[in-house]
């Protein structure tokens, strides 16, 4: 044996001490599950604590499982409600492989298992859906709405029905009747949710139609609610106006009447001392007033004043 | 397995055997030590695993491991500010974001309220991953997971709310409440995020049945316009009238005034010639008649003069022609 033989004797050896070890040992993730057959038979139960484990080489496999939990996202269905709506209806689900054994068994791998899934909760979720009237879908509690202006118009508060069961507790009736069934294929069920609810294109456009009438009553009382309080305004403003220019009125009125009841009795203090002589002062000052130079004065001669003009005596 | 290589070497006579050694050395060391440093940036956490066992995580900075596959390094954001939007897409983020619409994210928006009614809700959510073993290890997934969250979470919210609420009064408040419920979710998930913030964009109702909605908004214009118009309107005319009223008034108080003090100087005029009069009445009032007679007899002047015993005198006048003049 010369020396690159027995080199390449060493190569060889080392070769197959290396690959009978990589067939040994195996690794097992934080994120996985091991299931070990032998000639297609399980041996043993999972393993599942993470790090590095050994198999008997060559004639044990390893089969890997997911340990996370897993998503399941439905197909939107079209469902009627208990009370004839037609609604999509869009689930999603939470699920992990709790039983690999089983798993394994069963449904073989993910695929199997989601459309098991998808029968299962699709199916339950029709059930649950059909017993129910939609508001007890879309409400999870029985919460009383702020009071806007539009909804006080609208009078909704009275028109929504009082929910029983409500969106939350329906969820859980289908994840209840679901996780009956998953057990039996090593598939551990956490939550069904809700994700989407939609009207069926048909039911949608009447919804809308009512929307839109509901929009155009607030709006009609909106503009009524103007034109009667401007109106009430106006109504206002023309009473202040009366008010006011009759009370100035009655003021200026009286104001006067009181001066005039003032300035008589002054004249008449007065002219008490000699009515007589008052009187004659008054013409005279008349008389000067009235007469002008259009005036026409026919004079008897018997006149006071022109006595002299016929005689002189006394 | 160096020791193999000297039998290599009788090929290649010409390189000495010690260069060969030295090169494969250095090459082996570089790999194992390209294998073994890493770095972890600050806003990063290094999650190491050893033979797929996690076995510790490492702060930011320059840090070693085991090479050859012996650990392995996982990186995980954690400090980052993550975003997810619901209802819309931004396209090209920047000064002006752009946005697109998809059917997707239109199927997203669309939600039922409480009152039965339509709502497109548009969102965005703003996380951080708090713990990133829960975030690898205990959830497959976890993105889209942390979405369908997300639409269940908004979904329920505005479902136990009217369209009203949502579209207007109640924004704030549903998505606080849909954020402290995805919280909650997150926690029992133990998908390890930490929802920061969860903000409602835009809200609107359907596209069909908006303009309804913005009739709504201009009808409540118009009815504060009508009330404002009429408001001006008072506000014009009463000070006005009040001015007036006011003039009135002080045109009242004049006139009385006027009228008393008027009536006063009268008075003490007449007394004042009545005392001087009564002490001398006759010749008085012989004088005051005499001086008007002379105050009216100048200006006038057409005057006729006729005897009292003759009676007829007015025929003899042509009163027309002089009128006519």
């Amino acid at each position: 044996m010369n020396k690159a033989t027995r080199n390449i004797i060493v190569i060889v050896v080392a070769f197959a001490i290396l690959i009978v070890l990589l067939n040994t040992l195996y690794r097992v993730y934080e994120t996985n599950q091991v299931i070990i057959t032998q000639f297609g038979e399980p041996i043993g139960g999972a393993i599942t604590k993470p790090g590095l484990h050994m198999k008997v080489p060559f004639i044990q496999k390893t089969n890997y499982f997911e340990k996370r939990w897993l998503e399941w996202d439905g197909d939107a269905n079209q469902i009627p409600t208990k009370d004839k709506k037609y609604i999509w209806v869009d689930t999603y689900a939470r699920w992990r492989i709790s039983d690999p054994l089983v798993f394994f068994q069963r449904v073989r791998d993910e695929r199997g298992a989601q459309s098991r899934l998808d029968d299962i909760i699709d199916g339950e979720t029709r059930n649950a859906v059909a017993n129910f009237d939609l508001i007890e879908i879309v409400r999870s509690s029985n919460r009383a709405f702020e009071l806007t202006e539009e909804m006080a118009i609208l009078d909704i508060a009275a028109a929504i029905p009082e929910i029983k069961t409500g969106r939350e507790k329906i969820a859980q009736i289908i994840l209840e009747k679901s996780s009956e069934i998953t057990p039996e294929f090593g598939v551990e069920l956490r939550d069904v949710k809700i994700k989407r609810i939609n009207y069926v294109e048909e039911v949608q456009r009447k919804v809308f139609d009512r929307m839109i009438s509901e929009r155009k009553r607030i709006a009609a009382k909106y503009r009524s609610e103007g034109d009667g309080k401007s109106a009430e305004i106006r109504g206002q403003k023309e009473r202040e106006l009366k008010k006011i220019q009759s009370e100035a009125y009655r003021k200026a009125q009286e104001i006067k009447g009181k001066a005039d009841a003032e300035a008589t009795k002054i004249y008449a203090n007065a002219y008490n001392l000699d009515p007589e002589f008052y009187s004659f002062m008054k013409t005279l000052e008349t008389y000067v007033s009235s007469l002008d130079k259009e005036t026409w004065l026919l004079l008897s001669t018997d006149a006071e004043f022109l006595k002299y003009l016929k005689s002189s005596k006394r | 397995m160096r020791d193999d290589f000297p039998s290599l070497d009788i090929k290649l006579p010409k390189i000495k055997p010690g260069v060969i050694k030295l090169i494969v050395v250095a090459v082996v060391v570089l790999i194992l030590l390209a294998g073994s440093i890493y770095q972890i940036s600050p806003e990063e956490i290094g999650v190491i695993l050893r033979f797929g066992k996690f076995v510790r995580t490492t702060n930011p900075g320059l840090h070693i491991k085991f090479p050859l596959g012996v650990e392995k390094l996982i990186k995980v954001p954690v400090q980052r500010q993550l975003k997810k939007e619901f209802g819309f897409r931004t396209t090209r983020p920047g000064i002006r974001t752009e946005y697109r619409v998809t059917t997707e994210s239109q199927r997203e928006a669309v939600m039922l309220t409480g009152d039965l009614n339509v709502a497109m809700v548009e969102w965005i959510v703003q996380y951080k991953i708090k713990n990133p073993y829960n975030y690898l290890f205990k959830i497959r997934d976890a993105d889209s997971t942390f979405r369908y969250m997300n639409e269940a979470v908004v979904r329920r919210v505005v479902g136990d709310n009217s369209v009203d609420e949502v579209i207007t009064v109640g924004r704030a408040r549903i998505a606080n409440e849909a954020k402290e419920e995805l919280q909650k979710l997150c926690d029992l998930y133990e998908i390890g995020i930490e929802v920061n913030q969860l903000i409602f964009q835009d809200v609107n109702p359907p596209d069909p049945v908006k303009p309804s909605f913005n009739e709504v908004n201009e009808s409540l214009q118009e009815k504060e316009r009508k009330i404002n118009e009429a408001w001006s309107e008072y506000n014009q005319e009463i000070p006005k009238a009040t001015g007036e009223a006011e003039q009135t008034i002080r045109g009242a108080e004049g006139y009385a005034m006027e009228r008393i003090n008027n009536s006063k100087g009268d008075a003490n005029r007449f007394i004042a010639i009545y005392r001087e009069y009564a002490r001398a009445p006759l010749v008085t009032r012989k004088r005051l008649y005499l001086e008007t007679i002379n105050l009216i007899l100048p200006k006038i002047s057409k005057k006729i003069i006729f005897d009292e015993k003759q009676k007829n005198i007015l025929p003899l006048l042509n009163l027309g022609e002089e009128v006519k003049k």
